[in-house]
């Protein structure tokens, strides 16, 4: 397995009561209430955690960037990569991801992301998402182009890697007479590509027919198994068997040294009433034309969406917290019914201060990991790491794939 | 809002690149109404009042209703170019136009391109020409209906048409319609930097209509129009706002009626 420690990096020192009275905390929150000089201890604070969960044992720090919101301080992955990667030894600096669609300049990102993967020597993995529909409001990015603009910088951003420039790009929304950047991955032919996920079909399709696993974010296990058969089916079509390798996921789950304190701080996963992406205005969060126009009708309806309470989520286990021996026998029943070999671990969102999170990390990469990978080795959950599994599709010999034509 | 009106009909046209939806009534001189961004709700009363003098040809723009999509347009001026194309291919030219709202920006492009395509045209709230003074309300910041209601002075006037809360159908129209705007007009915000350097070239003599209480399109772009068409005249409806041809339809439409037939 590769097992993985994530944080959404809550900028916890943000007035609550200006949220609540204002009923959004995302996109349109006014930035005066952003304070620096909180914000500069948040960021070591968090530093200090990536540092020490490396030492406690996590194969992996898993990062995102989200903009315009208080719930990810990281509005720029690429940065807090470029000092884990200078700053830390032996992890997997996990990218989850850029989001294409809101960049104006892939090859500006190509060079960025092979800079880290020069400076960590090779140890990134460089995930890419199409961005929430937050993001493409925050960045003025069309969100009707939002598929065909993820594609297209994901296509240019593997040829810059792969295919000796200079070449000429005269693409739909990319256009670059000399693509030639000097600086490239480490990596051959290119950093390992992971694709995170919460709803979309067609990523899932997508993501499959690349052959890069993809990582379901806190998905129900239903949910998530509906998931693995468009990934299975998928996979198949284009030829060859999709198995845990292919397959991540992500949980919140935190743990402390009593069940009491776990719960007490497991509360903070749903500080913004449950929301993921901060409060919103239903718009901001699901953009015309992000959507594809097959789910439109339902989108529609589902804009009144009840979020379970806390003690609902942490019976359907959509929250772990406890015990580091309470939450693996939760995190065993997650992996037999689920089956993926990459998992991450979200462990300290909202309020939870830094001294718990550190204690937190520390049982995580001292107890609950190393009875995961026991499990992992149990259940044969292989990561696409340990196989050396091709990156992609297109790395994948020729007379090792059998495409069928169902 | 359905069309409910024995004046009118409705056809599919077919042209080269796909089917244009249209809503057609009365008798007359052809006179082509070109709808808001938020679509065509149907054959409104400002229409038959209309259709007492004219031809009304409403067509749904390309994109909306049940106009086929072109997936390869951009911008509004592709819009523009393919009502020039229909326009052409049925013979209809030239003619009366009348655009409402985002359909004037759309008429206002077709006039800059063909300067003889209109015999005289009406631009009520029209969008186009960025302000000089605040912003075009911008839809994509708020719901659809949120949007709608602001395009009215009155709420009541809003319930009157939709209800309290509009139901799931009308909300998917108007998403659809939405999804087009968005492919065409998500930046700049509903305006063409080059608008106001191609209008000076429009001689055609021209109306522009605004309700003296239009929350989406400022009162000052009337003026950006009028200073920049050479043949042009304001009209200012009390008791309107951008959908005042609909909360003041005999206003409108004795203000139109006149323009065109004097």
């Amino acid at each position: 397995m590769h097992l993985m420690y994530f944080t959404e990096q809550p900028m916890s020192a943000y007035p609550v009561e200006e949220g609540k009275r204002l009923g959004y905390t995302a996109t349109m929150f006014p930035n005066k209430y952003f304070d620096p000089v909180e914000a500069t201890r948040l960021y070591h604070e968090r530093l200090e955690e990536y540092l020490y969960a490396e030492e406690m044992g996590v194969d992996g720090i898993m990062l995102n960037e989200h903009h315009n919101a208080p719930f990810t301080m990281q509005s720029k992955i690429n940065i807090f990569a470029s000092v884990l990667a200078g700053m830390t030894k032996r992890v997997k600096i996990v990218l989850l991801g850029n989001p294409l669609p809101v960049c104006d300049n892939p090859i500006r990102l190509a060079e960025e992301i092979a800079m880290i993967d020069l400076i960590s020597k090779g140890r990134l993995v460089s995930g890419i998402v199409r961005g929430a529909g937050q993001e493409q409001i925050a960045t003025n990015a069309n969100p009707a182009y939002n598929r065909e603009r993820f594609e297209e910088a994901h296509d240019l951003l593997i040829k810059t890697w792969s295919v000796p420039g200079p070449f000429r790009w005269e693409g739909n929304h990319y256009q670059f007479r000399v693509v030639n950047p000097w600086v490239l991955p480490l990596q051959k032919p290119h950093p390992r590509i992971w694709v995170p996920g919460v709803v979309s079909r067609e990523t899932v399709v997508w993501a499959a027919e690349q052959r890069y696993p993809y990582i379901a974010l806190n998905t129900t296990i239903e949910a998530t198994k509906a998931i693995w058969e468009i990934y299975d089916e998928a996979a198949k079509r284009v030829g060859y068997k999709s198995g845990p390798e292919n397959r991540g996921y992500l949980i919140r789950c935190h743990v402390a040294e009593t069940e009491e304190k776990a719960i007490e701080n497991a509360r903070e996963f749903l500080w913004m009433q449950g929301e993921f992406l901060g409060l919103a205005h239903p718009v901001w969060a699901n953009p015309s034309g992000y959507g594809s126009p097959a789910t439109r009708r339902q989108r529609l309806e589902a804009r009144k969406r009840v979020i379970p309470s806390f003690e609902q989520q942490l019976e359907m286990m959509q929250i772990i917290a406890g015990t580091p021996e309470q939450v693996v026998k939760k995190l065993r029943i997650l992996l037999e019914g689920t089956r993926p070999s990459i998992l991450a671990l979200w462990g300290n969102d909202g309020m939870v201060n830094h001294e718990d999170s550190m204690t937190c990390i520390r049982l995580l990469g001292q107890e609950v990991m190393p009875a995961l990978r026991e499990i992992g080795k149990e259940l044969e959950l292989f990561s696409p790491i340990e196989l050396d599994t091709p990156v992609s599709l297109a790395a994948t010999p020729q007379h090792e794939l059998t495409p069928s034509s169902a | 809002m359905t069309l409910t009106s024995d004046v009118a009909t409705e056809e599919m046209l077919e042209l080269p690149w796909g089917k244009v939806q249209v809503l057609k009534g009365g008798a007359g001189d052809p006179l082509l109404v070109l709808h808001h961004d938020t679509g065509n709700p149907g054959w409104l009363p400002f229409y038959d009042e209309l259709a007492k003098s004219f031809t009304v040809y409403v067509p749904s723009h390309p994109g909306f209703g049940k106009s086929d999509r072109p997936d390869w347009a951009r911008t509004v001026r592709d819009l523009a170019t393919l009502y020039l194309w229909l326009l052409d291919e049925f013979d209809l030219a030239p003619l009366n136009v009348c655009g409402l709202g985002f359909g004037g920006w759309i008429a206002a492009e077709m006039a800059t391109m063909d300067h003889r395509v209109f015999r005289r045209q009406v631009l009520i709230g029209a969008a186009g020409v960025q302000p000089t003074d605040g912003e075009i309300l911008d839809q994509f910041l708020v719901s659809t209906t949120e949007y709608v209601q602001m395009g009215f002075s009155d709420d009541a006037n809003f319930e009157r048409l939709y209800g309290s809360e509009p139901d799931l159908d009308q909300l998917e129209v108007w998403e659809i319609n939405r999804e087009m705007t968005t492919r065409i007009a998500w930046k700049p915000y509903m305006f063409d930097q080059s608008l106001p350097h191609l209008i000076p070239g429009v001689k055609t003599p021209t109306l522009l209509v605004w309700g003296a209480n239009d929350r989406i399109v400022p009162l000052n772009c009337a003026q950006r129009y009028l200073d920049g068409l050479p043949n042009a005249r304001l009209d200012v409806i009390d008791g309107g706002g951008h959908y005042v041809e609909v909360e003041r339809p005999d206003a409108v439409a004795k203000s139109v009626i006149g323009f065109l037939t004097d």
